[in-house]
């Protein structure tokens, strides 16, 4: 455990790692975050609480149906 | 270290260096003995091991506070949509509609920290300030007495901050406040790997939303967010950006990214292939810690709760605030979307959970 190990020892771990990951591959933030862009719109027209629910779906509509749980 | 002031009875030659000089009365071993107070600042230090410092004791205490702190928490944790709540303690499964409770399961551990339901909803997962996580098999039968069929699965020398199930009923993860992950085979109790890495307590975890994947994220008090592969056990990916601890990761609905909330009050998105931070969320006026964050069912919002009482809802894509969610009158623990993506719950200090759809 982390708590047990002297600071040495730590940075050691912390070493062994980072030398690891140095040579993890890695794609431009460009292209990925088009995907994400495009991965988002192509479900955002199906997210309920971002395109709302019909009236005559909505459970909680007005008044009624609303509270609190404890 | 500079010597403490004090109020010198005696001055005389000290007991242990013989130099004249004010001395502290001080009792060792119940003798009363006269020590100049540079005698005394170093029998404090004889008592540090060999590489110790002051300074990593006092870091030691840090954590320790932090700690205390969660050790206040009275709710703490909600699943959705037929929800799960820890009350302090007894661990209680409500129907979100209806507003019934199903089941109640008094826990003889006073703190629970983290639950989780299974995949096939038939059992659930709960863990805290024991060390334990363990598995409560759910019955339909209401007079059965869940509390006894409990079964502890998972041991920790610290407590337990998250639990999840993978992909099936058999197999559950857990983090700790020991440092470590941990993946547990739930048949047997036995530990199936164990994921070394962060260098402090680790207060949360998720897992990769595909069907067929294999990592998961964890973020802790050392301010880092690790993702690691389950079979290996190994380190993937780290990153270290926030400036305070990260109280809740969450992956992305396309598992190529995930989000962290953290008490530096911002939340930030990293994206996994680019293997970098892509947004920080944040705002000059929020000022008080993010404990939670979920994302929408398309991934276009974040929800976070906060330590003002709040929720803010940002628009991911965009970076900025979409709306602040006002309700509750203590800080939010935790919130959850609901797996249709309907609504949205919130639970929080002041043990009510809300429902916002």
């Amino acid at each position: 455990m982390a708590r047990d190990m002297s600071d040495k020892e730590i940075l050691k771990m912390e070493l062994d790692q980072l030398k690891k990951e140095v040579s993890t591959p890695r794609t431009p933030v460009n292209a990925n975050c088009t995907d994400t862009i495009a991965f988002v719109e192509g479900l955002a027209p199906n997210d309920p609480l971002i395109k709302g629910v019909p009236d005559d779906k909505n459970p909680y509509k007005g008044d009624k149906g609303g509270c609190i749980i404890t | 270290m500079c010597d403490q002031t004090f109020v010198a009875a005696t001055f005389g030659p000290c007991d242990s260096c013989s130099k004249p000089s004010p001395l502290m009365n001080i009792y060792i071993k119940n003798e009363a003995t006269n020590y100049c107070s540079l005698c005394v600042e170093m029998m404090a230090c004889q008592g540090l091991q060999k590489g110790e410092t002051l300074e990593s004791l006092k870091r030691e205490s840090e954590t320790l506070k932090k700690k205390l702190e969660e050790e206040r928490n009275k709710l703490n944790d909600v699943e959705c949509n037929v929800s799960v709540i820890l009350c302090w303690p007894i661990l209680i499964v409500w129907d979100a509609f209806t507003l019934n409770k199903e089941h109640g399961v008094p826990l003889p551990c006073t703190w629970v920290l983290a639950c989780a339901y299974a995949p096939s909803g038939c059992a659930i997962a709960c863990g805290g300030l024991d060390n334990k996580c363990s598995v409560i098999p759910l019955s339909l039968d209401k007079n059965e007495n869940l509390a006894a069929k409990k079964k502890s699965v998972a041991m920790h020398t610290n407590y337990v901050s998250g639990c999840s199930f993978t992909n099936s009923d058999m197999q559950l993860l857990t983090s700790s406040g020991d440092g470590t992950c941990a993946l547990w085979d739930v048949e047997s109790g036995q530990l199936l790997q164990s994921f070394h890495g962060h260098t402090a307590d680790v207060l949360s975890l998720d897992l990769a939303p595909s069907e067929t994947g294999n990592t998961f994220v964890s973020g802790g008090c050392d301010m880092k967010a690790n993702v690691w592969d389950m079979r290996s056990g190994q380190n993937i990916q780290s990153f270290e950006s926030h400036e305070s601890d990260i109280n809740c990761v969450k992956y992305y609905p396309s598992g190529d990214a995930f989000a962290s909330a953290s008490d530096d009050a911002t939340c930030r998105f990293y994206d996994l292939r680019a293997d970098r931070e892509v947004a920080v969320y944040q705002k000059d006026s929020i000022i008080f810690g993010a404990s939670t964050c979920d994302f929408s069912l398309s991934g276009r919002l974040l929800f976070a709760g906060y330590n003002d009482y709040a929720i803010n809802v940002w628009d991911v894509l965009k970076g900025t605030r979409a709306t602040i969610l006002f309700g509750h009158e203590n800080r939010v623990s935790r919130v959850r979307v609901s797996p249709d993506g309907t609504a949205l719950c919130s639970a929080s200090w002041d043990s009510t959970l809300r429902v916002w759809a």
